[in-house]
């Protein structure tokens, strides 16, 4: 009998191609997701070297980055973006790879995209030229980012050279409290950890708390393993994953699918497989959390206060964490329900689904966003929005004073039309609090949806827990 | 693609833990469809003013470092996005190697595409380096890939480790592509072999 093996073990051995004595691996992917920042140059390098793509079917192509939140019928105004998009277009349609444009109604973010079509299924390897493609380890698929150079190496083999990560696995026990969500889960873990924590390691989520969140909870807590420095994250499939890909449009139909979960429940870590490194969280434990500084690894309780950097003995981190305060204008001691807020965003591969856009009604369902602020909701993809909208949540947030957007990444990371101004400070259902992450200067706090909604309609941030 | 061989060059040190790829390059200047000409936009944010000048403070604007080919940089550097820009833009400054106590995954990765090589060392070595390089243009550092050494300004040796196919790839410049493409046929039965276990791959 083979020793015990983990998940992403099991993945790895299955897509071997080849392996050298040193341990140098060229391992095939199953799925490529292609948007328009990090693709002109890689489609750039197969023309000058008269390359084709391998596996057009296994690629998918769509605009997300750069694309305007707002009616996008009668063209894109910013020049570059416009570039970039009809450069993205051309490409798809020189190489045989299947596009959708920002005009098509399943077009959205990368992320919410592939899952939502069946093109992420179980087992697979999968990349794309994002960091955030970790999102699709929620499926139990070994999914990560690449650069530019390696989307050409992809796009040309099909396949990645690669060295194998270590294991890690990450036990969640126990329930979540009430107002406790997946994004509460992965910024704690992020916090335990800190950003390089998982550097050179795969997460695999585990436990009780993990088991019970929904596919949307679990791509959350996916989402963000990146920004605990793992190479990707993942949660093995069971009856949640299976009955949530069931029935969509690149799914495997019939006798497929039967061959399909037969091969996906055999993907479970084994009973007694080794992991390099273990830690465990009580659920019951966590708080909803809040985002002080300019790292993902800078977060507190909604209950406590801003913490104080002298207490930190390492002198660079010390320095760094100073600079943190400073540039989000913050001091030490604050409590945190006391920080006012100017700007409220809501969507992102983070948190853009449809599931995320429910909690966020039933918050604000009948109130107000507070007058000293605005609000805008992104909704992930074409298809999350239609939901929205057949649920009527678009009439309670615009009834609320929400601006309900058109889909793609928006505020996560500006480089639309959707930014902060200097000194502006958000309440952010995105991954990422770095400096000028949301404009330049722009200043930025991680929450989950609930609290986002919460922080929207009081000025300031509010402890969900205690929200009537 | 560029090699790295040896490099004997002035040293900046920026001593912040978690450098991210939007420090490094951002957003704004992710419009582009090529790979060129980037140099002017790294780590913007940090050295222009609001106006478009220099910031004075920052370390690359300073004299001694203007010319500076390597960084010595605190923990994490490269953490975040996986854009090649921030690559691409070391590069395209005349930035060929990065010294740290770690680096984000996608982005060490990313550097050795580009002939950009990223160094760990242990946290006393990066305090030395750090120490040394806050010298100035007096003091240059030497690094060697293929003994695997870095030595500084006063003789001292440290010595790093790399992966063996990286650095055989960086010493001689080749391309990640065109070693694939002759592994034609091993990819072909692979998916010979795929078609028939997993069909709806």
């Amino acid at each position: 009998m083979s020793a015990p093996k983990t998940l992403y073990d099991k993945i790895w051995n299955d897509h071997l191609v080849e392996q050298q004595p040193d341990g140098t691996c060229l391992l095939y992917i199953d799925r490529h997701l292609v948007h328009e920042v990090t693709s002109p140059q890689a489609f750039e390098g197969l023309r000058l070297n008269g390359r084709k793509v391998h596996a057009p079917s296994k690629t998918l192509a769509v605009v997300d980055h750069n694309v305007p939140t707002t009616d996008r019928r009668f063209g894109i105004e910013d020049p570059e973006s416009a570039l970039q998009i009809e450069t993205l277009a051309q490409n798809a349609a020189d190489f045989g790879v299947e596009y959708y444009s920002e005009l098509d109604r399943r077009q959205g973010i990368v992320h919410i995209v592939g899952p939502e079509q069946g093109f992420t299924l179980p087992g697979m390897t999968i990349v794309c030229g994002d960091s955030h493609t970790s999102t699709h380890g929620a499926f139990g698929a070994l999914a990560h980012g690449i650069g530019t150079s390696e989307v050409e190496h992809v796009l040309a083999t099909q396949t990645l050279i690669q060295k194998k990560a270590k294991n890690m696995r990450v036990n969640v026990d126990g329930k979540l409290p009430a107002g406790v969500t997946a994004k509460d889960i992965i910024l704690a873990i992020i916090g335990q950890i800190g950003t390089a924590g998982g550097t050179g390691h795969v997460i695999e989520f585990a436990g009780e708390a993990i088991r019970g969140l929904s596919m949307e909870g679990r791509m959350t807590v996916c989402n963000m393993t990146i920004e605990g420095g793992a190479r990707a994250g993942m949660i093995a499939p069971d009856d949640t994953t299976f009955e949530y890909i069931y029935g969509r449009p690149r799914a495997p139909q019939g006798r497929a699918w039967d061959m399909a979960l037969d091969y996906w429940r055999t993907l479970p870590t084994d009973e007694g497989a080794f992991f390099d490194s273990e830690i465990r969280l009580d659920a019951a434990d966590l708080p909803p959390i809040v985002t002080w500084g300019s790292s993902p690894e800078d977060v507190v309780s909604i209950s406590g206060v801003v913490p104080d950097p002298d207490q930190i003995p390492d002198e660079n981190k010390r320095i760094s964490k100073w600079r943190a305060l400073k540039y989000m204008g913050l001091t030490p001691g604050t409590r945190m329900t006391d920080v006012k807020l100017d700007r409220i965003f809501i969507g992102s591969c983070t948190n853009g689904r449809i599931e995320d856009l429910r909690e966020v009604a039933k918050v604000v369902e009948g109130r107000s966003v507070n007058a000293n602020l605005s609000a805008m909701i992104v909704p992930g993809s074409g298809v999350v929005k239609e939901q929205a909208e057949a649920e009527g949540l678009d009439k309670i947030f615009k009834a609320a004073g929400f601006d309900w957007r058109e889909p793609g990444c928006s505020m996560c990371l500006a480089m639309n039309a959707d930014k902060l101004a200097p000194e502006e400070r958000c309440a952010s259902t995105s991954n990422r609090n770095f400096e000028g992450r949301q404009g330049f200067k722009g200043r930025t706090h991680l929450v989950s949806p609930a609290m986002a909604a919460a922080a929207a309609i009081a000025g300031h941030f509010v402890d969900i827990r205690e929200w009537r | 693609m560029d090699k790295f061989t040896k490099l004997t060059a002035v040293a900046a040190p920026m001593p912040i833990v978690n450098i991210d790829t939007d420090m490094i390059i951002p957003k704004q200047y992710l419009k582009t469809i090529k790979r060129t000409g980037l140099g002017v936009a790294l780590f913007s944010e940090m050295r222009y003013n609001e106006d478009g000048t220099e910031n004075p403070d920052f370390v690359l604007n300073k004299p001694a470092y203007r010319n500076a080919e390597i960084l010595v940089a605190g923990d994490n550097f490269g953490c975040g996005s996986s854009r090649e820009h921030a690559p691409w833009a070391l590069k395209d400054f005349g930035i060929s190697c990065i010294i740290s106590t770690s680096f984000a995954d996608i982005f060490y990765n990313n550097s050795f595409q580009n002939g950009l090589l990223p160094i760990v060392v242990s946290p006393e070595n990066l305090e030395k380096l750090l120490d040394d390089a806050s010298r100035g243009a007096n003091a240059t550092i030497s690094v060697d890939l293929e003994a695997q050494e870095i030595r500084g300004p006063d003789g001292g040796v440290i010595h790093f480790e790399i992966d063996p196919f990286k650095k055989h790839c960086m010493l001689n410049g080749l391309d990640g592509i065109g070693l694939t493409m002759q592994k034609q046929d091993e990819i072909a039965s692979f998916e010979g072999k795929l078609q028939n276990d997993r069909p709806w791959i």
